[in-house]
């Protein structure tokens, strides 16, 4: 059973190999690198929007990337229901698109902050976190100068009524995020996005693995979700790993 | 003889030449040079391009091996780490612009150091840096921190390459002189090494990357001077650097260097299409014609001096092989980037440069890049500074009331050996997944090497790099041959703590002025130290830069000069990545060893500087079979799996060596050291010496390293073992325990050290 992810390659994006790494590498799952003036996501099953400095992240960090001749593709994507991650520039370029409510503004500290630090999973149920424990505290590395979560209060009371906010720092707060936030996916539960770098934490040779699960959950789910269409087309049963 | 009227002698020294130097211009011309033609012979005559100063003392370093594949005279140095992979590193300066404008100095320092290693077609994997600042407390001082190391984030972090590691000293003699050496190291992406040498007569010049404007004009004269009040007044010198743009030409380049159509390539930094076109065209033995409105202009109504001046960043020059233009343009347009065809490789060996549809200058390529003045200068005496502080003596700094650990606690909160956590969690570490010891995990930043796309990796899937910037400047300061030679020694050994075999060096010599005996004393001894080093641990030097003129003259015209800096850049090669060691313990019950001799010397100390405000005493000389011996044993018991931590012993000596390997790990330790008097005391805790590491065995070992201990006569003694984090640290001297905390209390102290000097409101 493999899933095929499409990583957006823009102009100064700079974590797009290091997803491929892990989707690719370490996970032996198809991915394709789509420059971001492709239109089409042929095949592509998961979307991941990489960190880095998208166009330079001139402007307003995201807000040019929205524009991108890709991202029509993208919305229909989203739009049906499968999977889009965005991960740190990528969680911001899904704010500026409007596929996840607030913004990622300047840190509190006015710094770029690049560290390790403990992050808990607020939900389990999701495709993205079904391999983790609720309340579970995870080692995850950030790496931004704009990651403080903020929405106005009325946003913020229905992320947290929906059950939209999928993870949050751990005291102290790194950066000044409202309630905080450091990812939170659609109602769906189809778009996640978020500051820390699951990528960065999948390979132990450097020492950090808690992000592995999550796009082990992607697989497993992606397993089960095309078993079950598989069966329900012929009648065979695949011999999926998940 | 020519005869210079005043205003053509202010022009001179507004090049930053000497009438001396203008009269050789004229002899290789044969003829006066025109405003265009001056200017370019002031940038390539600088110190900062052509070594006038330097270069006789640079050709005793040993640059040869057999693993060097590129030695100096390049962009940078390669060196092959397998068979199939090979590493490119080099180290830059960018002093002088980041004392005036701290954040674009620190920004174009890492562009800059960058575009030498993507050049050669390699692709930039880690990013180091050291820094030197005056008084934390000052004010001014204070901004240049905040500037500089936002600098550097906002570049590296940007392009994404890791800053994995590197140093930051404070001491007043960086004052109005702060210090930015950065290091890029880079893995080759293609088979063949990328020069710089023009060749193939007809083939055409291609200008691609950013416009060309008019900022930093000059910036290498610039560079090459001594800083004063009136500096300010040079920013337009200073580059302006835009790191989107950095990050699309590496990708960029190094995507066309795959097309084979490149013939070479040199990247623009100091002295722009100046430089550019004469070392090209002199290290090919060629000419190059060079079309000045061809050239991508940022504004209008710019000149041929400013055409040929400017240091505007991201931008290269190549030669491409005639007719497969077609292949290679279309590359830069598709990442937003020019590419223009703007001249063409001539056979006669000069620089053309036309503006108009006139000869704007022609000089002769040599003349400008490699037919350079060279200055052999007289070397003085000791000067009455050193032979002063030789004379100190042990038995000198008096007991003040003191006891151990309030001394202990001073020199962990001192800024110079506190965490630099408050700098280095600005730099993305992590970016590119091959980060595997962070920073203050290790003595060395450790990264697994990925071959590029392309090279299968079955064959060497663990190949790991480490990486190391060191300069105890204090000590060159008191001693330049002892200390360069000591920061040779100490970077090797920080590799080796790590696991890696040290393989070559990259050296940056911050100095003062080379005109002053006593500049030109350290700046002779501090090389004379570094090529003896560099023969005695086989760690030949691959190239470098040189920066000099590091001075301040204040109002009354009074120049201070920095504490000569020879920074040591160094690569040390892990064949087994995950076999490497950081410093911290991490098991209970493992046995904590001083290898090394427990005899060490408050001479030159952070002791005697943090509680006597003192810098003075002779730093020790290298015993290099001890120093050796001591590295190898470490490497070998970390590759056998005996050693799980290990870390030098430096600046504060064994006392703080040890709380760091207890701070990096998260464990406390019971340790104890022989009985002695209160001197003895402070010179086996607080004493530095060279030679030295404190690891941690693990206890089923313990009988096989000490029979490899005994059968190397390596001196060491056996300290104490390693307990839980909850229980205290404990340092015992004889009968007495005279450092008692608990892990807690050094991880505050340690930590917030560096963010309370920078941040705390000013009294």
């Amino acid at each position: 059973m493999t899933l095929t992810f499409g990583i957006i390659v823009f102009p100064g994006s700079n974590c797009d190999r290091d997803v491929a790494y892990v989707t690719a590498d370490l996970l032996q799952q198809p991915t394709r690198l789509i420059w971001h003036q492709e239109t089409s996501l042929d095949g592509v099953d998961v979307v991941v929007l990489p960190g880095g400095f998208s166009y330079g992240d001139y402007l307003r960090c995201g807000a040019i990337a929205r524009f991108a001749p890709i991202m029509p593709a993208v919305l229909e994507h989203a739009a049906a229901g499968k999977w889009v991650l965005g991960i740190c520039n990528g969680f911001q370029i899904l704010t500026e698109l409007g596929l996840l409510p607030g913004v990622l503004v300047r840190n509190r500290s006015l710094h770029f902050i690049c560290d390790r630090v403990p992050v808990s999973v607020a939900r389990t149920d999701l495709v993205w976190t079904q391999h983790y424990h609720l309340n579970q505290v995870l080692s995850l590395p950030i790496a931004h100068g704009e990651g403080c979560y903020y929405a106005d209060g009325t946003t913020l009371a229905t992320l947290e009524r929906e059950r939209q906010v999928v993870w949050r720092y751990g005291e102290p707060n790194p950066n000044g995020s409202a309630h905080g936030i450091a990812g939170i996916c659609n109602s769906a539960g189809t778009i996640l996005g978020m500051m820390p770098h699951p990528e960065r934490a999948a390979d132990a040779l450097l020492g950090c693995t808690d992000g592995l699960a999550l796009f082990q959950g992607l697989l497993q789910a992606a397993g089960t979700a095309k078993k079950r269409s598989a069966v329900a087309c012929s009648g065979a049963s695949g011999g999926d790993q998940g | 003889m020519i005869d210079v009227s005043p205003a053509l002698e202010a022009q001179i020294k507004a090049e930053g030449l000497t009438l001396e130097e203008y009269r050789w211009v004229c002899d290789r011309l044969q003829r006066q040079p025109n405003r265009a033609e001056l200017g370019m012979f002031g940038v390539m005559w600088s110190e900062h391009c052509c070594y006038k100063n330097s270069r006789p003392l640079l050709k005793q370093f040993p640059t040869q091996g057999e693993r060097i594949l590129v030695g100096p005279g390049e962009n940078a140095g390669v060196v092959r780490i397998t068979d199939r992979l090979a590493v490119c590193f080099k180290i830059e300066s960018h002093n002088r612009p980041s004392a005036i404008e701290p954040y674009q100095g620190a920004t174009t320092g890492v562009g800059g150091i960058l575009r030498d290693i993507f050049t050669m077609g390699a692709r930039p994997v880690a990013l180091l840096n050291a820094l030197r600042f005056g008084d934390p407390q000052d004010p001014w001082v204070r901004s240049r921190v905040r500037g500089i190391v936002a600098g550097i984030a906002g570049y590296g972090n940007c392009v994404g390459v890791p800053t994995i590691g590197g140093e930051t000293y404070f001491d007043p003699a960086y004052q109005r002189n702060p210090l930015v050496n950065a290091m890029a190291i880079g893995i080759l992406e293609t088979q063949e090494i990328v020069t710089s040498a023009a060749a193939g007569i007809g083939n055409p010049i291609v200008y691609v990357g950013s416009t060309t404007g008019r900022d930093g004009i000059k910036g290498a004269s610039f560079a090459s001077a001594e800083l004063s009040d009136r500096s300010e007044q040079s920013r337009p010198a200073v580059q302006v650097g835009d790191p989107f743009l950095g990050k699309c030409l590496i990708e960029a380049c190094l995507e066309s260097f795959h097309t084979g159509a490149v013939v070479a390539a040199q990247d623009m930094g100091a002295a722009g299409l100046t430089c550019s076109t004469a070392e090209m065209a002199a290290k090919g033995g060629v000419g190059v014609l060079l079309d000045l409105d061809r050239v991508p202009a940022r504004e209008t109504g710019m000149v041929p001096y400013e055409y040929l001046l400017s240091e505007s960043q991201e931008r290269m020059l190549f030669v491409i092989t005639r007719g497969r233009e077609a292949e290679v343009i279309p590359i830069f347009h598709r990442w937003g980037l020019h590419a223009v065809v703007v001249g063409e490789v001539i056979a006669e060996p000069v620089v053309r440069i036309l503006w108009r549809g006139a000869v704007a200058a022609e000089v002769p390529a040599r003349a400008l890049a490699e037919d350079t003045p060279l200055y052999h200068r007289t070397l003085s005496e000791p000067p009455e500074y050193a032979t002063t502080a030789w004379n100190w003596t042990e038995s000198l700094p008096t007991e003040d009331g003191r006891s151990p650990q309030q001394i202990f606690l001073s020199l962990l909160a001192s800024p110079n050996l506190a965490s630099k956590a408050w700098i280095y969690r600005q730099y993305d570490q992590q970016v590119q997944n091959n980060t595997v010891l962070l920073p203050d995990q290790g003595d060395a930043a450790v990264i697994r090497l990925r071959p590029p796309t392309g090279i299968p990796s079955a064959a060497t899937p663990w190949v790991g790099l480490a990486a190391t910037l060191d300069c105890p400047a204090r000590y060159v300061y008191l001693d330049p041959y002892r200390g360069a030679a000591l920061a040779v020694a100490e970077a090797a050994r920080n590799l080796s703590c790590v696991g890696a075999v040290p393989l070559a060096v990259t050296d940056n010599l911050n100095f003062g002025s080379p005109e002053h005996p006593v500049g030109y004393w350290q700046l002779h001894e501090a090389c004379r130290g570094i090529a003896e080093a560099c023969r005695q641990l086989n760690t030949p030097v691959t190239g470098g830069n040189v920066s000099l003129y590091n001075e301040t003259i204040d109002s009354q015209g009074t120049s201070r000069p920095i504490h000569p800096t020879p920074v040591i850049g160094m690569i040390g090669l892990l064949e087994d990545v995950r076999l490497t060691c950081g410093q911290g313990w991490r098991q209970v019950g493992d046995l904590v060893y001083l290898v090394g001799s427990l005899t060490a010397s408050l001479a030159a100390s952070e002791y005697l500087y943090v509680c006597h405000g003192q810098t003075t005493g002779r730093p020790p000389a290298l015993d290099w079979n001890l120093e050796r011996t001591v590295q190898s044993v470490c490497r070998q018991g970390i590759a056998q799996g005996w050693v799980r931590a290990a870390h030098d012993c430096a600046e504060g000596g064994l006392a703080l060596a040890l709380a760091e390997a207890a701070i990096a790990g998260n464990h406390g330790a019971t340790l104890s050291l022989p009985h002695g008097d209160s001197l003895a005391v402070r010179q086996m805790l607080f004493g530095e010496a060279p030679s030295r590491i404190v690891v941690a065995i693990a206890p089923e070992y313990r009988q096989v390293w000490e029979e490899t201990l005994r059968q190397q006569q390596v001196p060491h003694y056996e300290l104490g073992v390693v307990i839980p984090a909850d229980q205290p640290f404990t340092l015992w001297v004889g009968e007495t325990a005279v450092i008692l905390l608990s892990l807690d209390e050094l991880q505050q102290c340690y930590r917030g050290a560096l963010a309370h000097a920078l941040e705390a409101p000013l009294p």
